[in-house]
């Protein structure tokens, strides 16, 4: 097949092309689009009686919403058990990210445009927690937070007072500032590039034509940097609508339990599949529009450059 | 107060506070890692008392070390196969898939390349618990365990060879290719000896990456893992975290930062070599980062 397509290779229906990609395309449709469906098939499904297992049923013309029913009302009915963690996870995103922005923006503004010679030297610093594994990185602030750890007895002066916080036992402090030291690399990166592709030359532009700092910054930079910064605000947010594991390392109590952590209590429990995919589904429709906003705009971006 | 006030005034001062807040940043998420480091060569049980300097936890303990504790020393190996394993996979078929869709107009590619687009945001937690269902409730090839760890892995890494290569296609353009046919070369026979040899560097690059990627990972690799025997570092160290470990488990998650960094400067090292006779490229740390 390949002789042949270099033969025809100048035709416009060359089959080379498709015959390098359909390898690719056959296994994203097998198992990435395929899996998405099973879910639905599972959450739309039936459960069996005895053995309290989910049945997927494949024909949506036989799908049953009772699962979803199910899920709805305890999110948002009288005795709304889901309810909290559905809202908490929206409240711990909405400030982390938050966070996360006011500790980005000035590091990568000042290693796009202020480091001079140490740029190559912070890039590479700014680059190093994509090398440390997640865990290994919560696993070090559980040690530093545990009730003996350093920050206690950093708080303590060495003995002088007696300070004893409990960090991992069920604070939203801990489980949204570890939220954040665990994403703010990945908004980091993308933010240095978009600020780093503003010309200098516009902002000099701005002051020589009267404009103060702080409303060159306003108009030009943060202006100019806009998309960069939805981008990157969106590359944090999504992931952390998924994450149980910062939570269990960080806190392990219900108390600040997110939808990441029913997903996960759920799943592996016979006889919940059904919720936990309901959960799924549930996320995904909460991030398919970031999802799509994201996509688009690098489309864009590679369009333009 | 003179000098405060002409500071002040001045229009070209350079705004300090960025660089402070860069500093405490880089001190914030470095200095606690390196402090878990520091414990795993701690010579007592303790993860936050220094009692001197040893390497107990990393084989001189008989039971508890990396070395001697067989679960610890499992995971660490798992980890190295799923790494290697994956990135075999991963960016081979990235890259042809790339070349594919970059050159292929129609319908389905575009789809194709929407999807692939897709399966690079989408949540991780959300693509695990599909795949994990689709393991559970539909007959496949795959078991639990090590295959499906390593087609999961592949799935979710697919998009990182793809878009790399697809950025360095558009900054190579098609002339080098044109002109090889034009001297006589088949289109196959130009994509092997002008456009592959021209991505080697961007196809390192994604094999750096997946593999660091790969070693790291957590939510697939512990959803799709078939027992304690599939459980590679990362699940270890999420399940006995909080159970009083001793800092043996900060020396395992040190030795998989050693792994990462050491396929970092591998790659480094054959970047330097790839672009041997290249005078155009850049040499430094900086053009490798530059192609990540």
């Amino acid at each position: 097949m390949l002789k042949k397509a270099g033969r025809k290779s100048r035709g416009r229906r060359s089959l080379l092309w498709p015959a390098l990609a359909i390898p690719g395309i056959v296994w994203l449709a097998l198992l990435f689009i395929l899996p998405m469906y099973v879910v639905l098939a599972i959450v739309f499904g039936q459960q069996d009686p005895i053995f309290r297992n989910a049945i997927p049923v494949w024909n949506p013309l036989q799908w049953n919403s009772a699962q979803f029913q199910y899920v709805f009302s305890n999110i948002f009915g009288a005795n709304a058990i889901y309810g909290p963690a559905i809202l908490r996870t929206i409240v711990f995103v909405l400030i982390a990210s938050c966070l996360c922005l006011i500790v980005a923006y000035p590091v990568a503004y000042f290693t796009a445009r202020l480091a001079g010679r140490w740029k190559g030297v912070l890039l590479i610093m700014l680059i190093a927690p994509f090398w440390i594994s997640y865990m290994m990185r919560m696993l070090a602030w559980v040690n530093l937070l545990q009730n003996d750890g350093l920050i206690n007895k950093g708080l303590s002066l060495g003995g002088l007072f007696n300070v004893q916080v409990d960090w991992l036992d069920g604070m939203p402090l801990t489980v949204i500032l570890g939220l954040v030291y665990g994403y703010v690399p990945y908004m980091i990166l993308p933010l240095f590039a978009g600020l780093d592709r503003i010309p200098q030359s516009s902002l000099e532009a701005a002051r020589d034509l009267g404009a103060g700092r702080f409303s060159a910054f306003v108009r030009v930079t943060w202006r100019l940097s806009q998309p960069a910064v939805i981008a990157s605000v969106l590359i944090t947010c999504l992931p952390m609508l998924g994450d149980y594991y910062t939570n269990d390392m960080l806190s392990a109590q219900p108390s600040t339990s997110m939808v990441g952590n029913l997903i996960n209590n759920t799943v592996l429990t016979p006889g919940q599949t059904g919720q936990a995919g309901a959960f799924v589904v549930l996320v995904l429709a909460a991030a398919l529009l970031p999802m799509l906003w994201y996509v688009r705009s690098t489309r864009d971006e590679g369009a333009r450059s | 107060m003179g000098w405060l006030v002409r500071w002040w005034n001045d229009p070209w001062r350079p705004p300090r506070i960025m660089r402070w807040v860069t500093i405490l940043y880089l001190v914030w998420s470095l200095a606690p890692v390196l402090v878990a480091i520091l414990f795993s060569f701690n010579n007592g049980k303790s993860r936050t008392t220094w009692q001197g300097f040893s390497f107990r936890w990393y084989w001189g303990d008989p039971n508890l070390s990396v070395w001697n504790d067989t679960s610890m020393h499992t995971a660490l190996v798992h980890t190295l196969v799923l790494g290697v394993v994956s990135t075999v996979i991963a960016v081979p078929l990235g890259v042809l898939f790339a070349l594919g869709i970059d050159r292929w107009h129609g319908r389905l590619p575009a789809g194709a390349n929407f999807t692939m687009l897709l399966s690079f945001v989408i949540p991780e937690m959300l693509l695990a618990v599909a795949l994990l269902f689709l393991l559970t409730s539909v007959t496949t090839p795959l078991q639990l365990g090590t295959s499906a760890q390593v087609v999961g892995l592949v799935t979710f890494q697919l998009s990182y060879p793809v878009i790399i290569v697809r950025a360095r296609l558009l900054t190579i353009g098609k002339h080098y290719e044109e002109a090889a046919i034009d001297l006589g070369a088949s289109q196959v026979g130009a994509i092997r000896r002008v456009l592959l040899p021209m991505l080697g560097p961007a196809m390192l690059a994604s094999a750096v990456l997946v593999f660091a990627d790969v070693i790291d990972d957590f939510v697939i690799v512990r959803y799709l893992s078939g027992g304690s025997d599939t459980e590679p570092v990362s699940v270890k160290i999420y399940n006995t975290a909080r159970a009083a470990p001793t800092p043996a488990l900060n020396a395992l998650a040190t030795l998989l930062l050693f792994s990462s960094i050491a396929a970092v400067v591998i790659g480094y090292l054959i970047y330097r070599w790839l672009t041997r006779g290249d005078a155009t490229a850049n040499k430094g740390i900086g053009g490798f980062a530059g192609e990540l």
